[in-house]
């Protein structure tokens, strides 16, 4: 049963990738496109008839954008379905529990105080920034309403987020001379993407795809309960804690590069579940190689929607994932109250 | 807790109602019998300055550098935070993207200057009696001249700012002459590295206009106004002849940058010397400094024509 849908999710991520190299804002031929790509096989020598600069737009802009967008989007469905697997919580999301938002934090402190530019400290800040906005949302819901149930969390996190958007605000007014490049991360995006920067997150995101995909089976094993789970011989906490930093880095490295870009984490895992079933060990998978070809997709509509100009990438994401999260939410209610 | 709470906000409340009713309590208009006025139609109607205003205010980089170029310079007594140019201006912490009406209060004046409506100052300022004048950012060169005739006569200088005018409209015109038409040029402007860039209806687009350059993001007009951000393959696609950058001072870029981002090292602008490394403040100013950004263009045409 297991590797059918793990191997059309595959099948559907590589047509979307596909997909996306061969539209743009840049007319590339078709053939010339498919060539050019066949060229780079071992063993296979094509002329694409691509002029350098077609060569450039294919290699140098639009791979790593695709692959970018990919590696943004599966982080992000990863990362909430993790959060989601800890908290016991459909609605967790890093966008709604102040993880992104403190990732903002984080980046945004590095660049006003350090000018730094996209170095190791915006990754490992935002990092920081959003472990730390996830516990404050976690401990703030926890004190709000025992054990809150889900909506208690979220309202956390959204305070949570508020405050921190504050936060982010206020040293933005410092950072005048950086405020341009700010606003640009915020608006989310990967048109920035280029090899350089993939290889800066790639091992962030890798290192924490291992450990979550690692720790499905125990999160299936909590979800029956932690008493269960002690019986087995297993640390409910240290599993909870794991998870939790793993899909924190793994949103971290996501939000470090492409700004915020909301609603990936919360709409991709509840289509899994409702096509898969709830097990993370497969929720977790689906959800990494869904939501890249989701947000493949999200780009592919952002830069060539109004081409020659661009979209901003966290409006088409909140263009799909606003009216979904609304729908969400209701089922779930209509699931406590049944 | 509660009640305490609420009679700390009351406390509070009624603190700030008090000081405010307090505060802009100058409202002696004694407006010297005799001392003669000067009505200027601005962007919020007609304005009425007394003659020679002796303590003007300026919230705008551009505004400075006229009300400085006509000989008003001495009457000005504060100017905002990015009034870099000339250096002898009164450079405060004033902003003029989030003006305090206080503030500027605070430093008595007869005019104030601004080019930007925010946070509603005009109508707070024209509450407290201080005569403001909104000039807004030109959008095309007539406007930019008839801005500067205003200032002079709403400081007493209109003999000097009819002279700016006529000789900025001299200067471009020879330049414009000298260069001779650009051909088949394009161009593309940059306004940060994210690719904002602007098309040929913008004040900026205009003056590239001057010479015949056709801006290469003209086809985003109709889908994001006049600042759109380019997309990158299509500035690749398009590899304009010269590249303009506005972002040297705000964002650090210059040809050696540009040169490294991918896929912009094959761009002929790249190869073959046409980018041009702009001076942030006057690409985006329209004020007395319009013509040293002509003259910049100009010697680009001609050295990749």
């Amino acid at each position: 049963m297991r590797p059918v849908p793990l191997a059309s999710a595959v099948a559907v991520l590589a047509a979307v990738l596909l997909a996306g190299l061969f539209v743009g804002a840049a007319d590339l031929p078709f053939g010339g496109v498919l060539a050019a790509l066949a060229d780079r096989l071992p063993f296979v020598r094509l002329d694409s008839g691509l002029s350098v600069i077609e060569e450039n737009v294919l290699f140098e802009l639009r791979l790593p954008r695709v692959l970018m967008a990919a590696l943004v989007g599966g982080m992000l469905a990863m990362a909430g379905a993790g959060y989601q697997g800890v908290f016991r919580n459909p609605l967790a999301d890093p966008y709604l529990l102040g993880a992104a938002s403190g990732a903002g934090v984080g980046a945004t402190l590095v660049i006003v105080l350090l000018r730094g530019d996209l170095g190791f400290g915006v990754p490992i800040a935002a990092f920081a920034g959003a472990l730390l906005g996830v516990l404050l949302a976690y401990s703030l819901g926890r004190t709000a309403g025992a054990a809150g149930g889900a909506a208690t969390l979220v309202l956390a996190g959204v305070a949570v987020s508020l405050f921190l958007s504050a936060v982010q605000t206020f040293l933005q007014q410092l950072g005048t001379e950086e405020l341009q490049r700010i606003y640009a991360w915020i608006l989310g995006g990967v048109g920035g993407a280029d090899w350089a920067q993939l290889a800066l997150v790639g091992p962030y995101a890798l290192v924490s795809t291992v450990i979550l995909l690692a720790h499905g089976r125990l999160l299936d094993v909590l979800s029956v309960g932690d008493e269960e789970a002690a019986a087995l011989g297993l640390s409910a906490q240290r599993v909870r804690l794991t998870v939790l930093v793993a899909a924190s880095l793994a949103t971290a490295s996501a939000v470090a590069v492409s700004g915020l870009i909301g609603f990936v984490g919360i709409v991709v895992p509840h289509v899994v579940r409702r096509l898969a079933g709830g097990s993370y060990r497969i929720v977790l998978p689906l959800s990494l190689l869904g939501g890249a070809a989701f947000l493949a997709v999200a780009d592919l509509v952002a830069r060539t929607v109004i081409a020659p100009g661009e979209l901003p990438l966290g409006v088409v994401t909140a263009f799909v994932g606003g009216p979904f999260f609304v729908a969400v939410l209701r089922a779930s209610r209509r699931q406590v109250e049944a | 807790m509660r009640p305490v709470r609420a009679l700390g906000a009351a406390i509070v409340f009624g603190v700030m109602t008090l000081a405010s009713a307090c505060g802009g309590g100058g409202g002696e208009e004694a407006s010297a019998e005799g001392a003669g006025k000067v009505t200027v139609q601005a962007a919020n109607g007609a304005v009425t300055i007394p003659e020679k205003p002796g303590k003007i205010v300026s919230l705008s980089p551009t505004h400075t550098e006229t009300l400085f170029a006509i000989g008003a310079g001495s009457q000005v007594v504060a100017v905002d935070e990015y009034s870099t140019h000339p250096r002898s201006a009164p450079r405060t912490k004033l902003s003029g993207f989030s003006p305090n009406a206080e503030a500027i209060i605070g430093y008595e004046p007869d005019l104030v200057v601004l080019s930007d409506d925010m946070n509603g100052i005009v109508k707070a300022l024209e509450k407290v009696g201080v005569p403001v004048l909104l000039e807004p950012a030109a959008t095309n060169l007539d406007e930019a001249y008839d801005e500067i005739t205003d200032l002079g006569k709403a400081t007493g200088h209109d003999a000097e700012a009819a002279e700016l005018v006529r000789t900025m409209r001299a200067d471009i015109e020879r330049t414009v002459e000298t260069t001779g038409k650009a051909g088949e040029l394009t161009y593309y402007h940059e306004l940060d590295n994210q690719l904002h860039t602007v098309t040929s209806k913008t004040f900026v687009g205009q003056v590239y206009g001057l010479f015949g350059l056709r801006n290469i993001a003209d086809e985003a007009e109709d889908a994001s106004g006049g600042y759109p951000q380019l997309s990158r393959e299509h500035l690749l696609e398009q590899n304009p002849d010269l590249v303009f950058l506005a972002d040297t001072k705000c964002c650090g870029q210059n040809a050696e940058t540009v040169a490294e981002r991918p896929g912009w090292g094959d761009l002929e602008a790249v190869r073959d010397g046409g980018v041009v490394e702009l001076d942030d403040d006057i690409a985006s100013r329209w004020g007395p400094r319009l013509p040293e950004l002509v003259k910049t263009i100009g010697d680009a045409v001609r050295k990749v024509r």
